[in-house]
């Protein structure tokens, strides 16, 4: 993290552009920290020519908290709070992807009703995570009524979480190995309602903005990369997609079954922030088709593996049964051994490729995790998208990255 | 998507162009982890990215780990690298001396190495030579020390009212 240095910023030369200027002046100007259109913690010291950018300083690091050196004192299963506060807009994705990665540590089998049971999670969140980014896009062109419309189908993906987990933003949905408790009928009726409603809403606030003049207008050619740019930059997700890139890892590396359920990737042309809207909006209907897959498909079985070493027994039986009582001892106090070995597993995040490194010595804790977070690694491309752009598509470009403070400072 | 390539034959084909720079290969979990000798690490991050047959060219993750015991090899630099040609996943490790932890750069290969560098230098002090504005990135300007060091412990471990010694830890 840097500190603002004002000799410094005035020192930068405009990068790429000719020193003529509109009316003789260059301005600096700080975009954030704390400013409502960065929906987040960033700060970025702008050269302007009148509107017109000419260099962009970022600064990141505000709400570090250190995740990866916290991960090394805790046992497994409590890292998962931790992965809900990387990208919070959707928890669960990041929650799975640890347990599976953990999984593929020490080797579990999972049933198939455990990865469809996941794939519906995970979707979910997906779609909440990008009707925000969406929403957003529009509120920040100027149109708040998507957002406010919106928000309601978001509180409904959250009840549903509310229905698995008992929490709603910050999730820790699920366990190694597994669920807590298998979906209630509850959420089966609630998931029912949601498929049924929400698709009108969404169509209807599709048609406030998809083919929205001035929305077209403002947002068509803001923020723009091409995709050799982007994949040096190593974009993943929505945003390399709407570059034009095909890259998913549901696709390239299916894991959690999702090679089970029929869904295309949908593509961009131009890598602005229209393009990365529109890929967003078709993302949330294929998700809604593997969710109708995976949730009319879901087979018979167990919502959990048989690990008892990692997975915590129910507490009746802890009372009654030595077995039980043993395991929930060691995985209580962390005393369960851990195979010792190094893995890499990536799931599809919200924001793309979210990956765990993780390397075990056998210890209690990780000897070393860590996480690939796509917001840390594709947000550094951000002043090349704005140099030669307006303040205002600077903030467009800013939310339809969908840059989450929360992955990028880990 | 099944990958074209095999583990042995990309390790074949590598150490076939580097020779002695490759130290050693592994496949831990089944992912092909080979140790190149730090000062061939750029080359052959490059050689495998224009290589025609390889074709490995994205930059997924890279950063740094510490083993203060091994001594010599302090610092471990892991590259991890994809290609979506060929589906094809690959872990690079190099290992670096706690007296001159140091390394090339990448950022004239990927422009995505830019932070990524700067963070593992935030957090374990490794250099990368080369680098256009290596400084801190998450941490304080005015932090002293390399706080993923494992000598810095995540609490104080002078405390005297807390004892962890009975839970394992």
């Amino acid at each position: 993290m840097s500190t603002f240095k004002e000799d410094s910023a005035y020192d930068m030369p405009p990068v790429g552009l000719s020193n003529e200027t509109i009316d003789g002046d260059i301005a600096t100007l700080n975009l954030g920290p704390t400013h409502p259109a960065t929906h987040g913690i960033f700060q970025n010291i702008l050269q302007v020519d009148g509107e017109k950018i000419l260099s962009s300083e970022q600064t990141v690091g505000y709400i570090h908290r250190a995740f990866e050196k916290l991960a090394e004192r805790r046992p497994y299963n409590q890292i998962t709070p931790i992965t809900d506060r990387l990208n919070y807009c959707s928890s669960p994705i990041n929650n799975m992807g640890w347990h599976m990665t953990v999984e593929k540590l020490i080797g579990a089998d999972i049933p198939k009703r455990v990865q469809y049971m996941r794939v519906i999670v995970m979707e979910l969140a997906r779609i909440a995570d990008h009707l925000i980014c969406n929403s957003v896009i529009g509120v920040d062109t100027g149109a708040l009524t998507g957002f406010t419309y919106l928000f309601q189908e978001r509180e409904k993906i959250y009840e549903l979480y509310e229905e698995i987990c008992g929490a709603r933003l910050t999730t820790n949905v699920g366990r190694i190995g597994g669920f807590e408790r298998d979906f209630s009928p509850e959420f089966h009726r609630k998931l029912e309602d949601f498929l049924r409603t929400f698709p009108k809403v969404f169509n209807e606030f599709n048609s406030l903005l998809a083919r929205n003049r001035i929305f077209m207008d403002r947002t068509r050619g803001a923020g723009p990369i091409s995709a050799e740019r982007a994949l040096n930059y190593g974009f993943v997700g929505p945003n390399l997609r709407a570059a034009g890139v095909d890259y998913d890892v549901r696709v390239m590396n299916p894991y959690s079954s999702y090679e089970d359920f029929d869904f295309i990737i949908p593509v961009g042309t131009d890598g602005d922030t229209y393009d990365r809207f529109m890929v967003r909006q078709e993302e949330i209907r294929q998700s809604l088709r593997i969710i109708e897959q995976a949730w009319k498909n879901m087979p018979e079985g167990s919502y959990k593996a048989d690990i008892p070493e990692f997975y915590l027994p129910p507490k009746e039986e802890v009372y009654n049964n030595m077995e039980a009582l043993i395991y929930h001892f060691k995985i209580v106090m962390g005393e369960t051994p851990i195979p010792a070995g190094e893995v890499y597993h990536s799931v599809e995040g919200g924001n793309g490729e979210l990956g765990f490194y993780l390397i075990s010595d056998g210890g209690r804790s990780p000897y070393r995790l860590q996480f690939r977070r796509p917001c840390f690694i594709y947000y550094q491309a951000y002043p090349e998208m704005i140099i030669g752009q307006t303040i205002s598509d600077a903030v467009l470009t800013m939310s339809s990255m969908n840059v989450i403070a929360g992955e990028l400072d880990a | 998507m099944e990958s074209k390539l095999t583990n042995e034959g990309v390790a074949r084909r590598i150490q076939e162009q580097f020779g002695a720079g490759v130290v050693s290969v592994e496949m831990p979990y089944d992912m092909l982890t080979m140790e190149i000798a730090a000062d061939q690490m750029h080359d052959v991050i490059e050689w495998i990215k224009s290589d025609a047959e390889l074709q490995i060219g994205f930059l997924t993750l890279l950063g740094g780990v510490h083993y203060p015991n091994d001594k010599g090899r302090e610092f471990a630099m892991v590259y991890h690298l994809h290609s979506w040609t060929n589906n094809f996943r690959i872990r690079l490790k190099a290992f670096l001396p706690a007296e001159n932890p140091s390394i090339a750069t990448l950022t004239d290969i990927y422009d995505g190495a830019n932070w990524m560098e700067r963070e593992t230098y935030d957090f374990f002090g490794i250099q990368f030579e080369g680098h256009p504005n290596l400084v801190r990135i998450l941490n304080e300007d005015t932090m002293d020390y390399f706080p993923m060091r494992k000598e810095y412990h995540l609490e104080d471990a002078t405390r005297e009212d807390k004892d962890d010694r009975y839970f394992g830890r």
